[in-house]
């Protein structure tokens, strides 16, 4: 078995009083995808955010390729090394956050530009490669106010794509679309899977998950409840917290 | 004596001369009132407590006390600790900065009102805090903002006049001495005041355009 390319270990985080992750430890390997699964406010959103330090930790380490995180250094010496690890970690939001001033292919070619500082032409080409797996190639000169939130949400894969990450998060990717919108990111999601790309999925979607993951997590109040292939969690969960979970989930819509 | 403004013509080049120099002492100082007040909203939202505090202190001068008092101290107070400034340059910079201090907080609201998210976004794929700031932040604060500091445009294409007292021979001075010389206050005062609104018709057409050009993706 591959090393971990991700190890998290005893991680506590509070925002004030509120006490938001209570110890998780958690493992990624390299092209292995894991799929956290969870009700709102269960952390699973602010735990994907510790992984890149959007979110800063209070306690615990996480480990990524081999260096820790969240070590203590100065100001400066730690936002350039920030700099540098979030390049190696793409992230693809609920809400797209696609900057709106820009066309989708300059969305794309911004940061490998100023940061790889690649030539216009390699940057083109990087964002087009990216633009065909997602299926958006025809729309690259339209500003993301144009797009459909489905198409946003994959111009978003694709300029996350073209720093070449290690890891892919996915924080809720497809909870702020309309439903007939959901498949077509999930099946961007999918592509990446068969290729390899290692990811931490946080989805409401179950059949997706089902689908895609290698592993499922599931969080309740902070913690790791269960954790298990696809099979086990769904067909055998043995905690009673994921079977109420997994029923609620089952019968919602049935009044 | 009657109204006459047949007189007006053969002032014309005089009154054309200080046109060009309320031009450009109006175009030059709004460059720099923008660049000062991005400079200044940005200084203001430093984690440096003490860039946030040297710049709030500045601005709180700037914006409290009167332009025509700033002009005379650039021009005539800053002679005596050795900084001889001819009119123009100490009338451009007493309107730079006396305008930089409004924009940089029309600017500072600007930036307020960009989604936390993109700024997010840009730190995710690994931009630096500045680099998110030119790239992300900045430039999209200034489109929203873009009407707000129309105004504060039009504001100092007017105020220029003002500078007219320390001997800059801009359009208002340029009116007065044809005044002096033909003793036809109205005529001269009212041509004048006729050029400062094609000008102001120019600046709002610029304006517009520039709107216009960030409307495309709203």
């Amino acid at each position: 078995m591959k090393k971990p390319i991700i190890t998290i270990k005893n991680l506590h985080k509070h925002f004030g009083e509120l006490e938001v992750l209570k110890g998780i430890n958690m493992e990624v390997r390299p092209a292995e995808i894991v799929v956290v699964i969870g009700s709102s406010g269960s952390g699973k959103s602010t735990l994907l955010r510790t992984i890149n330090q959007l979110e800063e930790i209070n306690e615990g380490e996480i480990w990524f390729d081999g260096e820790m995180v969240n070590k203590k250094q100065s100001y400066s010496k730690r936002e350039k090394y920030l700099n540098k690890l979030r390049q190696h970690i793409g992230m693809v939001f609920q809400h797209f956050n696609l900057f709106p001033h820009l066309t989708a292919l300059e969305n794309i070619t911004m940061a490998p530009k100023l940061l790889k500082k690649l030539s216009e032409k390699e940057a083109l080409r990087i964002a087009e490669r990216n633009l065909e797996k997602v299926g958006m190639l025809d729309w690259k000169d339209y500003y993301p106010s144009r797009l459909s939130g489905g198409q946003k949400q994959r111009i978003a894969i694709a300029r996350a794509l073209s720093m070449e990450p290690k890891v892919m998060l996915f924080d809720e990717a497809t909870s702020a679309l309309d439903p007939e919108l959901v498949d077509e990111v999930n099946r961007v999601m999918k592509k990446l899977a068969t290729e390899n790309m290692t990811m931490i999925i946080v989805t409401h979607e179950m059949n997706f998950a089902k689908d895609v993951a290698d592993r499922i997590v599931f969080m309740d109040e902070g913690v790791v409840v269960e954790e298990g292939t696809p099979e086990e969690i769904f067909s055998n969960p043995k905690n009673e917290r994921t079977r109420t979970f997994l029923f609620n989930y089952l019968n919602r819509g049935a009044l | 004596m009657s109204l006459d403004f047949s007189i007006v013509p053969s002032f014309l080049d005089m009154l054309f001369e200080g046109a060009m120099w309320t031009f450009f002492l109006t175009v030059l100082s709004i460059i720099f009132s923008l660049i000062f007040g991005t400079f200044f909203a940005i200084m203001q939202l430093s984690r440096y407590r003490l860039f946030k505090f040297f710049t709030r202190f500045f601005v709180w001068i700037f914006m409290g006390t009167p332009l025509l008092l700033q002009v005379y101290l650039i021009y005539f107070g800053l002679v005596q600790i050795g900084l001889n400034l001819n009119a123009f340059t100490a009338g451009v910079i007493a309107l730079s900065l006396h305008f930089s201090v409004y924009n940089s907080d029309i600017i500072r609201s600007g930036i307020f009102a960009v989604d936390k998210g993109h700024f997010e976004a840009s730190r995710s794929l690994g931009l630096s805090h500045s680099q998110t700031m030119r790239k992300v932040v900045v430039p999209q604060a200034l489109h929203m903002v873009m009407p707000a500091l129309g105004n504060m445009m039009i504001a100092l294409l007017k105020e220029s006049s003002l500078i007219s007292i320390i001997g800059v021979m801009e359009l208002t001075l340029s009116a007065q001495r044809a005044i002096s010389e033909t003793f036809h206050p109205f005529e001269f005062y009212v041509t004048a005041a006729a050029i400062y609104y094609i000008f102001n018709l120019m600046l709002e057409w610029a304006i517009k355009n520039v709107e216009a050009r960030s409307a495309k993706y709203r």
